[in-house]
């Protein structure tokens, strides 16, 4: 059935692109200045003995553009197959290899479970000078792989299509490490390119992502 | 005027499910928008409040599998006695009870108004290991005085999940009131160590009441 034009003035409200229609302070008005909100879900990838997790441009209904200037993946659960590193790496657009340069920092602090030790360090060998391996998001150690342990926390990405500036990331990561240590990891860095992103691949360091879910939010 | 109804096939604009209408770029088009993904569940305010409870089921508050992650932000809370720090603890049988065994890290940088100290260290005082204690957002506390207050965040994951522990990591700034001031930023994340569902969360200071500030709840969904 066609549908039938409403009238643009019909409506007594003045358009404003990208608005909502909403309900001024008046009983009966209309107003159009209602945002849908600054975050926005677009995609959730959920592992199942998974080798890798892959958010790309235009595959899937993944938008990984202009589109947004920040882009946020919740990573909720994710439990390996072996006791390893969740990582991440980049493609430029028209690339393949998730390979692109990172340049990073990489520290936390554990505790574990029996009180037997604590620490707060950097980390030199999880940091990245212009290398082009996956960034492991895990410090100090990898997710335990115990039925109930598992990681849980946020990479954030800032403004992937320019074509001016490196792409810098943080990220914050807690998850039971081997040995039944609770692990709070911070890391951070910039993919040394100013081509334009539109490519993200998280596996782990070594096995699959057994389970856990990856959703990619973009930040108006 | 009161508008009439409109049936649903009198715009034109194709319809989306949990998709809102908006405007395009047109001046007489519709679209359809996306609302947003961090959702405003509750807010708390405090006025000399002994504890601050987020109960799922009670007075319009959601804390169970409609949102993978959940977030609480913290605007100027206040103590009533000085130096008194804002804790947190989770329940598993809807608020009866607030002691689910935890391990947690802390850490924190700090500096002085006067400028001629700082740093950043582990607490091993403020962290917790299997402890059913409440867990410390603050080394010491935060001063109240008229102008000083805690600020930050905290994230929860997946608290109805039954398979897994739940973690939960926040971030907060605070002053503290030694020789005349202390900025401290404190670090703190663990795992409640339980994999019955977490359906709710209390905070309160470790002494004394909470005499102002506000907790909102967001679920942010998927």
């Amino acid at each position: 059935m066609a549908i039938s034009k409403l009238n643009f003035n019909s409506l007594n409200v003045t358009p404003t692109a990208s608005k909502g229609i909403g309900f001024d302070s008046g009983a009966d008005d209309l107003d159009a200045t209602l945002s849908g909100g600054s975050m926005v879900f677009i995609k959730k990838l959920t592992a199942s003995s998974s080798g890798t997790l892959t958010f790309h441009h235009g595959t899937s209904d993944v938008i990984l553009d202009s589109t947004f200037k920040e882009y946020v993946f919740m990573l909720n659960n994710i439990h390996g197959s072996a006791v390893a590193k969740i990582s991440f790496q980049a493609n430029t657009v028209g690339a393949s290899g998730f390979n692109e340069n990172i340049t990073s920092t990489a520290f936390g602090a554990y505790h574990e479970e029996g009180d037997s030790g604590t620490t707060l360090e950097y980390e030199g060998g999880l940091d990245q000078a212009q290398g082009t391996a996956f960034q492991s998001l895990c410090a100090l150690g990898g997710i335990n792989t115990g039925n109930d342990s598992s990681g849980s926390g946020y990479l954030h990405l800032f403004n992937l299509s320019s074509t001016t500036f490196v792409k810098h990331f943080t990220s914050r990561f807690g998850f039971v490490g081997g040995g039944d240590y609770q692990t709070d990891a911070h890391i951070a860095g910039y993919c040394n390119t100013t081509a334009a992103i539109d490519g993200v691949q998280f596996k782990m360091s070594s096995g699959n992502i057994d389970a856990g879910d990856i959703t990619l939010y973009g930040i108006t | 005027m009161a508008i009439s109804k409109f049936n649903y096939n009198s715009f034109n604009v194709t319809p989306v499910a949990s998709k809102a209408l908006a405007f395009n770029s047109d001046a007489d088009g519709f679209t359809t928008a996306s609302g947003s993904s961090m959702i405003l569940i509750k807010t708390l305010t405090a006025s000399s409040s002994g504890t601050l409870s987020f109960v799922n089921g009670s007075s319009d508050v959601v804390l169970d599998d409609t949102y993978p992650v959940y977030k609480f932000e913290f605007i100027n809370m206040h103590p009533q006695t000085n130096d008194k720090g804002l804790q947190v603890n989770v329940s598993i049988d809807t608020g009866s009870n607030y002691n689910v065994a935890k391990t947690t890290t802390f850490f924190r940088a700090y500096h002085y108004e006067h400028g001629n100290e700082g740093g950043l260290a582990y607490q091993t005082g403020h962290d917790l290991a299997q402890g059913t204690g409440f867990q410390d957002f603050t080394e010491g506390g935060i001063s109240n005085d008229n102008d000083c207050s805690l600020s930050g965040e905290f994230f929860l994951f997946s608290p109805s999940n039954t398979t897994f522990v739940k973690h939960f990591m926040g971030k907060f700034n605070l002053i503290k009131s030694a020789a005349g001031g202390v900025s401290i930023n404190s670090f703190v994340a663990g795992y409640a160590n339980t994999t019955s569902a977490v359906d709710a969360v209390q905070f309160k200071m470790n002494a004394g009441n909470i005499d102002a500030g506000k907790i909102k709840l967001y679920g942010i969904s998927d």
